[in-house]
């Protein structure tokens, strides 16, 4: 038997209504791999991260994580899991600290029971918890910031509080939605380094709309058009293939 | 004179300030004007006053009653106010609908107590004085049992704000009242942390009733009016501000005990009406209210 997928999504298919956001959508992410999910607006890339982080319950599908069969995630459980999501824009605790949104990021990391939480215990625990944090703001450049509050931040910087915040939490997949929205071309190439520097030992699933992002740091790529998986094959593979550059047409000019 | 009304005010804005407390610490777990909290906090000090009768001592049923006002908050979250959201949950019903049924379950506690208990004023002792401190001949209005009240409040705002500040459990009460659905895929179980929001409102609306009823009595309708300052005192402070609220609820007991002193009880009501109006014209997020829409 080969190594079994990170994660695999099996046969979902979600339904609004009577409107049919995902049909039959089959995808994979192995260990240590970047996997793009392209397609145009409104063809079901955030509703398929919506099933997986357990915001929308498919009418049906499977989820294997690490090879074994589960039931669909609750949304606190995510972290648990070893998966964890950044949202589109911003989605940071606007009252809190920087230090204050990576320690919420890192509520599955300390077990500790109710009476505990309340008497903030484990001081042991709460070391390492700080250093943790202190490693990770190190990590994405941005120490400078760990007292500022969360909204007075600059854009690009709050992008990156976000990507911090979902690393303390120790994920083994990163779901990234959207993460070079807004960004200028620096900032973009520093993401680009950060996505690959990362998935050394873990793996990423991408929502994005920046084809240079895609193109640059996929190993793979899967495309959906109106809830269906039209392509999947490496970026060479995709930027080639007929019916995604027909998807395309019009929407974005070149791949 | 002067010291005497302040010290009278601060005694009955530290009341205040719980019960503006109790409000806004259920607004910012569910957004929800929580009308039924002077309900559960007579029950929960009809309870007080019951182990108090049996047991004799104060000094125990004042635990016990703060308890059950946890424990009643974090049922009205759980059996109630639960289930209601999760049925009206969308349009223009899911605004009124929660505030509305926090009304009808004011009522319904209210009418539970005048059952159980009938509708006479009944006493709920205190072995503290009730008498004014004396200074030689000078006796003040401002009682051992206010000073008790002083003292309990300041020692649970504290508390409230050492957990809100130094632990796990206040960050995750913050990070879940403005933005739930963020915090949920942070890993935090939001509707736990919701219903110990509901619980700490309880135990802090308990604490107000179980301290101040020993000055006055105890009736279905005693904590009314205290409950009407008290949402003054949370709308003062921002309704999300839990600064906001001891400040609001601190400035309305001074406020009303020296137009008490000096203009007369008749108006005292009249005056923290036009309060609320002054403040919700000029500045209706409260003065401490905060600037940006938390609804991400």
């Amino acid at each position: 038997m080969h190594d079994p997928a990170a994660i695999r999504l099996e046969s979902v298919t979600v339904d609004f209504g009577g409107l049919r956001a995902l049909s039959d959508v089959s995808i994979e992410i192995n260990p240590g791999e970047v996997v793009g999910i392209i397609g145009p607006n409104g063809a079901g890339k955030t509703t398929l991260f919506n099933v997986l982080s357990g915001l929308v319950t498919p009418t049906s599908g499977c989820l294997y994580i690490g090879g074994v069969q589960r039931s669909w995630p609750k949304v606190h459980e995510l972290t648990g899991l070893g998966l964890s999501r950044t949202l589109q824009g911003v989605g940071l605790f606007s009252d809190l600290s920087v230090t204050e949104n990576l320690l919420v990021g890192a509520t599955n990391l300390s077990k500790h029971n109710f009476f505990r939480a309340l008497l903030g215990l484990d001081g042991a625990a709460e070391t390492a918890l700080q250093s943790r944090v202190a490693g990770v703001l190190r990590e994405l450049d941005i120490t400078d910031y760990a007292d500022r509050d969360a909204a007075s931040l600059p854009y690009p910087i709050s992008k990156r509080v976000a990507l911090a915040r979902a690393l303390i939490s120790e994920p083994t997949t990163l779901l990234l939605d959207e993460p070079a929205g807004g960004l200028g071309v620096e900032d973009i190439a520093w993401l680009k380094e950060f996505v690959l520097k990362f998935r050394t030992d873990k793996s990423v699933l991408l929502v994005e709309h920046h084809m240079d992002v895609i193109m640059n740091v996929c190993d793979r790529i899967y495309v959906l058009n109106f809830g269906q998986l039209i392509a999947h094959g490496t970026p060479a593979e995709i930027r080639e293939n007929p019916e995604v550059i027909t998807a395309y047409l019009g929407s974005e000019a070149t791949l | 004179m002067f010291i005497d009304t302040l010290l009278i005010g601060i005694s009955s804005g530290a009341i205040y300030s719980l019960m503006a407390l109790a409000l806004v610490l259920v607004w910012r777990s569910t957004r929800v004007v929580n009308f039924a909290q002077s309900g559960q906090a007579v029950l929960s000090t009809y309870i007080g006053y019951e182990i108090s009768v049996s047991t004799h001592n104060y000094w125990i049923s004042l635990p016990l009653a703060i308890l059950v006002g946890a424990i009643l908050g974090s049922l009205v979250d759980l059996l109630f106010m639960r289930l209601l959201m999760g049925r009206a949950n969308s349009g223009p019903i899911a605004e009124i609908a929660p505030v509305i049924a926090t009304l009808g379950l004011l009522g319904l506690i209210q009418s539970f107590v005048g059952l159980i208990w009938g509708n006479a004023f009944l006493h709920y002792a205190s072995p503290l004085s009730g008498k004014g401190f004396s200074f030689g001949t000078h006796t003040i209005p401002f009682s051992p049992q206010n000073l008790f009240i002083v003292v309990a409040s300041a020692v649970v705002l504290a508390i409230f704000g050492a957990i809100f500040k130094y632990t796990d459990l206040g960050l995750a009460l913050r990070a879940s009242s403005f933005q739930p659905e963020i915090a949920q895929l942070a890993g935090v179980r939001v509707s736990r942390v919701r219903n110990i929001g509901w619980a700490f409102a309880g135990s802090a609306g308990a604490v107000a009733g179980a301290v101040i009823t020993p000055t006055s009595t105890l009736s279905p309708n005693s904590l009314d009016l205290l409950f009407v300052s008290g949402f003054i005192a949370a709308v003062i402070g921002g309704l999300d501000s839990l600064v906001g609220a001891v400040i609001g609820g601190l400035v309305l007991g001074v406020g009303f005990a020296f137009i008490l002193q000096y203009i007369g009880g008749s108006v005292t009501f009249l005056v923290g009406f036009i309060i609320l109006m002054a403040v919700l014209l000029a500045r209706p997020r409260g003065i401490f209210g905060h600037k940006v829409n938390r609804r991400a």
